[in-house]
């Protein structure tokens, strides 16, 4: 019995034997309960923490194959295919050459702020994978207001984008980061109104009662199904998301033709990387969040039983949105500076407002007939 | 809930060096060799004319529409954070619940709509 | 217990510090923009102040807000001011001894009051989950507050309008 959990659940589980073999081992060397209880708890994070961030990397660097073998297929390419087989090492080489290229900084930079940039670009992302639910009870940290702190730490992307464009002494940076930060404030708005609808239905902050609440019939209660509101609400996330990372089709920020690369005009070698990294740190993010909050994350059929499945789905939820995501850079031209502004305030922000009335009118109704007619048959 | 934090503030400070140790390891690896060319800002090979004081030659008017941006954005940031309180509120939900919110954004989009009739989100 | 308590403390503390590096920073630096960033790291200190309250809400709203739309517009300003980055005036004018009194007085009032106020410590557990509360109180207690609040925000959006269309 206990080994068939531990196989049909086997990440939890190798968790709680290492808590409880170290706790006993403690226990047994001496050392005082509360001591005990504070040691266990801070090594167990810092196994948490380095399990996220080895993760995190390697997904990103596999995010890029991806996007480049699905871009290069849209285009009637064939893709990376030298570095070993199929080019599965070529995101390797990608990192050794980060690693090896020279570092120019440009006379008249503002030094600290130019090296400051790429570090704050990082930061707020990796720290939102705190929050992530990788499938059955493997969320690194279970915030009661995990959504919002996701929208806080999103919202300090925009100091980063304001130090590169600053700190490069360069005409092309300053207006790259400006208008970045302009994108970045006006599709905020959308997002988080977006957001609130998951929240509103489920009645709940915390990133794992949303998925909790999406459990339904066979574990395919997804807030997608709510029609209208769902299927609204996810569109408007994506947009708004994919805009606030600055990605095709919303990639004015680093429109080549016009602002050479936007604010990461003067980055080159590691600093760039991180440039790089951040944002497919921030692709693979936006994906996961969405996958979580409006398709139930590690939700799907027989989760229950065999909870391990529950990476499967959330991992291949993800992977579907990332795919979407790359379909738009393959599929879509990028838009005016004018039509992104116009569509932001214009239409999104208005018609996520009336989303929120609408999905808190229905949920006000659907209670209302819930009590009849309980009150009817009781 | 501040062990939770405690977690996160493990997480801040592991995030702080996640960026941190790629940099250390290139600044090991890459090669130092700066010219004076190489150095120099990316202008299509056109000097920037230096004689004003620093960083005053890159110097671009901003237009005032992005100031009124974020003014639209910092009033709609706040009334964002209203909307989440209200959200989780379950237990007040009734008609009464729906058009308190909908007088808070109908004031709200009063503003929105203002600026509209002003031509004030215009980009041009 | 007692340990958890003395690592409450230590990072009370250096958290403290730091805030209160960033905060004199942003006085003292004469580039506005550097100010201007120095002051995104008071917000934070202060917002890793208020987790330490277990004022969770306002925590994250205070980053959400205060760092993610206020700096920013903070920093949009010092965009559209011309000379911004130029270094040459001096941080302080003719008045600074004056100021510095004003602020002596006003510290050591503040000092003395927290000193003499009884702090009241609730016999009862904090909640886990405080924002459905908040919510609730918001939607009852302070309903009037509530919508006066969009008012008010309506009133300083139009306010700036007309101070930008200048």
């Amino acid at each position: 019995m206990d080994i068939f959990s531990f196989i049909f659940n086997p990440f939890v589980g190798l968790y709680n034997l290492i808590r409880d073999g170290l706790t006993q081992l403690l226990l047994a060397a001496g050392v005082p309960a509360d001591t005990t209880r504070l040691i266990v708890f801070f090594i167990m994070g810092l196994l948490v923490v380095t399990v996220v961030l080895i993760l995190a990397p390697v997904m990103m660097m596999y995010i890029t194959l991806l996007e480049r073998k699905v871009v290069a297929r849209m285009q009637d390419r064939v893709g990376p295919n030298r570095v070993g087989p199929l080019g599965l090492l070529q995101p390797i080489a990608d990192m050794i050459k980060f690693m090896v290229k020279e570092d120019i900084v440009p006379e008249g930079v503002d030094r600290p702020v130019h090296l400051l940039a790429p570090i704050i670009a990082v930061v707020p992302v990796v720290m939102s994978f705190a929050i992530i639910q990788f499938g059955v009870g493997m969320g690194a940290v279970d915030l009661n207001l995990g959504l919002l702190f996701l929208l806080a730490m999103g919202s300090v992307a925009t100091i980063s984008v304001f130090m590169a464009g600053f700190g490069s002494h360069n005409k092309f940076a300053l207006i790259g980061g400006m208008r970045a930060a302009a994108q970045i404030i006006s599709y905020e708005i959308p997002q988080i109104l977006a957001v609130a609808v998951p929240v509103l239905l489920a009645g709940s902050i915390s990133l794992s009662q949303v998925i909790q609440a999406q459990s339904g019939a066979f574990g395919l209660g997804w807030f997608f199904w709510y029609i209208p509101v769902g299927p609204i609400a996810f569109f408007v996330y994506l947009l708004a998301a994919t805009a606030e990372i600055n990605r095709v089709p919303f990639d004015l920020p680093e429109a080549e033709s016009e602002l050479v690369a936007g604010y990461h005009t003067e980055y080159s070698g590691m600093k760039f990387g991180l440039f790089y990294l951040a944002e497919f740190l921030n692709t693979f993010l936006i994906s996961a969040i969405g996958a979580s909050i409006f398709f139930g994350g590690w939700q799907g059929p027989f989760v229950q039983q065999i909870p391990a499945l529950g990476i499967l789905y959330f991992f291949g939820k993800t992977i579907l949105l990332i795919i979407v995501q790359l379909w738009f850079r393959g599929a879509l031209p990028r838009i005016r500076v004018d039509q992104l502004m116009n569509f932001g305030w214009k239409r999104l922000v208005p018609i996520t407002l009336a989303l929120i009335l609408f999905t808190a009118a229905f949920l006000w109704f659907y209670r209302g007939v819930l009590l009849f007619l309980k009150g009817y048959g009781g | 809930m501040l062990e939770r934090y405690a977690l996160i503030g493990l997480f801040a400070f592991a995030a702080v060096t996640f960026p941190i140790v790629p940099l250390i390891l290139a600044f090991l690896f890459r090669p130092k060799k700066p010219t004076r060319l190489k150095q120099s800002t990316y202008e299509c090979g056109i000097e920037i004319q230096n004689e004003a004081p620093e960083a005053e030659s890159i110097w671009v008017q901003f237009r005032v529409q992005y100031y009124i941006y974020a003014i639209l954005f910092v009033v709609f940031d706040i009334e964002v954070v209203f909307v989440y309180p209200w959200a989780v509120a379950t237990n007040q939900m009734s008609a009464f619940w729906v058009i308190e919110m909908a007088i808070f954004m109908l004031i709200l989009v009063g503003a929105l709509a203002y600026a509209w009739r002003k031509n004030l989100l215009e980009w041009v | 217990m007692e340990l958890t308590a003395i690592i409450a403390q230590l990072v009370f503390f250096v958290v403290a510090v730091l805030t209160l590096a960033a905060a004199f920073l942003t006085v003292l630096v004469r580039n506005v923009f550097h100010a201007a960033l120095a002051l995104v790291g008071t917000f934070f200190g202060v917002a890793a102040i208020y987790l330490m309250l277990e004022a969770e809400f306002l925590a994250i709203v205070q980053v959400l807000i205060y760092i993610g739309a206020i700096a920013v517009l903070i920093l949009f300003a010092v965009m559209l001011t011309r000379g911004m980055m130029q270094s040459q005036e001096s941080g302080t004018n003719k008045q600074w001894a004056w100021a510095a009194l004003a602020i002596a007085v006003l510290f050591l009032g503040l000092f003395i009051l927290i000193l003499q106020v009884p702090w009241v410590h609730s016999g009862t557990a904090v909640y886990t989950d405080t924002t459905p509360y908040l919510g609730t109180e918001l939607l009852t207690t302070y309903l009037l507050p509530f919508e006066v609040v969009s008012v008010l925000l309506l009133a300083a959006l139009i306010g700036a309008f007309i101070i930008a269309r200048e």
